[in-house]
């Protein structure tokens, strides 16, 4: 076994997703299967190797800070699904 | 020869020469869009009204010899390109309700030549799919067979165009998402290099994989719309500041002398004797044209599938974070609290494929597991980019199938996830090496489903692969053959 079931919920709870047992069974196999097979990489010898993490050589972007139009609140916030006033509404944060 | 059925180019003169205006073209394509779309389920979301106040628009500015390439051309956008006052779903049912306060920079570029936009594709939900299976709205089908996927992730674009719902299309490729559908609907579909497209207001997925590219009737468009939407945008940092040819100038180049590299790793056992007979055929032409035919090797090819669902998995889990119920998009109700107002918004809001994804990819980023997995991806991603330069220090251009079998039934491979990953494997390394890659029509198997050939090219290579795509449509004329819908 590459994953167990308690892994996944561990993994569920950091990526912020309610799994129902249903779904946690599922993925338990899934998962085990695709990181059962992703192993394959292993066989690889990746010593000294440089990890790429985007394929067109780039350096920082830099651009002047100028202050430039904005969004607006209204346009920002018309998709909001609880608004008060000029904010987002969100439950309450502390207990 | 409807208007629906022409080519860009081809209403282009029409337009120009006023035998056909802007509005009649876009009645014809909003009539052809009722008459069929119910069959195919490429559009989720049609926008007759703005369409025909844009066909309006284009109208005047035709009138007044103001004519672009795009000018009054009814286009059709992957339901992943951010619309200002259009609907932008990305295939989910966390972003049904979303409409966008603004317009991508591929999408302000098409309205800035007057293009018309007729409607949002159907696509995979968040573009992670190969079948446009994992949509919230439902599955598209396959024109050339309605009980087949059109591929995927970008499956409404290809479909709309062997449907003639849109005259062209815009689709997003992360491992395959344009040139797999467009093989599969038996259209042109072309995957930029990486930077030459502004990423500007499309829906990430896996930010250093996607890059947005045309879907389109013949090359001659294809090269048409890239030329139309490629370009540097200081709005995306990862957009590279090179010049943008003229694609459409260069596509006489032909193919006399050109190296094409044919990759062993391409042509294995288990190909579908079609596809190879297709490919076979292929060959054989471009030799004849006096193309000049070799073998090369890319050796780490059977390691691209597993690294790149690491890398895109981890990337995803971090892009969809922002799917939180906050600020847009779909909130739970009666929840208890904040962090169960998350867990429950994305539980209800997101599809099994995306999940299981975000799962993959926050174990591969998890702490004690980041170096086996996403580092070691990363290492391997590099081995693979190198396998290309290489390649590339011997010949010109790679000539390989787009997908090992022509098109599937649809629910053929939902149950097996690792199964329909596995299907990507000959378009997944052009995307973490990078680089071009275009598919062609190049045939149909016995069944009459159609067959793409994929081209792949330099890095800002797209000039190449376009010509040498020209020069087989120019002698082939497949895709001429039209879906029988």
């Amino acid at each position: 076994m590459k994953i167990t079931r308690s892994e996944v919920e561990h993994v569920a709870r950091l990526a912020r997703l309610e799994l129902t047992d249903s779904e946690l069974d599922t993925f338990t196999g899934q998962m085990d299967g695709i990181l059962a097979y992703v192993e394959k990489l292993n066989a690889l010898d990746t010593e000294g190797i440089v990890p790429t993490s985007h394929a067109v050589p780039m350096e920082n972007a830099f651009r002047p800070d100028q202050p430039a139009e904005s969004i607006g609140v209204e346009a920002a916030l018309a998709n909001a699904p609880l608004r008060a006033e000029s904010f987002f509404r969100v439950p309450k944060v502390i207990e | 020869m409807e208007i629906y059925d022409l080519t860009i180019h081809e209403l282009h003169e029409k337009l120009k020469a006023k035998e056909v205006s802007s509005v009649e073209a876009t009645r014809a394509m909003l009539e052809r869009i009722e008459a069929v779309d119910g069959q195919v389920n490429a559009y989720i979301t049609v926008t007759p009204e703005q369409a025909l106040v844009e066909a309006e628009a284009a109208d005047k500015r035709i009138a007044a010899g103001d004519v672009a390439p795009l000018t009054g051309i009814p286009v059709g956008l992957k339901d992943i390109f951010i619309t200002k006052g259009i609907r932008t779903t990305c295939g989910s049912r966390i972003l049904e309700n979303f409409v966008p306060p603004y317009d991508g920079t591929a999408v302000a570029k098409l309205k800035e030549q007057g293009a018309v936009i007729v409607g949002k594709l159907n696509q995979d939900e968040f573009a992670m799919g190969s079948s446009n299976e994992s949509s919230y709205f439902g599955p598209v089908k396959n024109p050339w067979n309605l009980e087949c996927t059109p591929g995927g992730s970008s499956g409404g674009s290809a479909a709309a165009i062997a449907a003639r719902t849109a005259t062209a299309t815009l689709g997003t490729d992360t491992g395959g998402s344009i040139r797999q559908p467009a093989s599969h609907c038996s259209c042109v579909g072309l995957k930029p290099t990486y930077g030459r497209v502004s990423r500007y207001g499309v829906i990430a997925y896996a930010s250093s994989l996607d890059q947005v590219g045309p879907l389109t009737r013949d090359v001659t468009d294809a090269a048409l719309l890239l030329g139309a939407v490629a370009g540097y945008d200081p709005k995306d940092s990862t957009s590279v500041n090179t010049p943008v040819p003229d694609y459409v100038a260069g596509l006489q180049a032909g193919v006399k002398g050109l190296k094409i590299g044919l990759p062993k790793q391409y042509f294995i056992e288990g190909l579908d004797p079609d596809v190879k007979r297709a490919m076979d055929e292929a060959i054989a032409l471009y030799k004849s044209l006096g193309a000049e035919l070799r073998e090369v090797s890319l050796p780490h090819t059977e390691y691209a599938v597993a690294t790149y669902y690491l890398i895109a998995t981890a990337e995803a889990s971090s892009n969809l974070a922002r799917y939180d119920g906050v600020r847009f998009g779909h909130r739970a109700e009666d929840v208890r609290g904040l962090k169960e107002m998350f867990a429950k918004t994305r539980a209800e809001g997101f599809g099994s494929e995306v999940k299981r994804r975000i799962m993959l990819g926050t174990y591969a980023l998890s702490s004690g597991y980041y170096d086996a997995y996403y580092v070691k991806a990363q290492k391997v991603r590099t081995l693979i980019m190198q396998d290309f330069l290489n390649a590339f220090n011997e010949v010109d251009v790679l000539l390989t199938p787009i997908a090992p079998t022509p098109p599937f039934k649809i629910g053929e491979k939902l149950a097996d996830p690792l199964q329909m990953y596995l299907s990507d494997i000959f378009t997944i390394p052009v995307n973490l090496a990078g680089t071009c890659g275009i598919s062609i029509p190049a045939g149909f198997s016995a069944d009459g489903l159609p067959i793409g050939l994929q081209l792949i090219g330099k890095p800002f290579g797209e000039a190449a692969i376009l010509s040498t795509a020209y020069a087989f449509e120019k002698e082939t004329q497949w895709h001429l053959k039209k879906a029988p819908l």
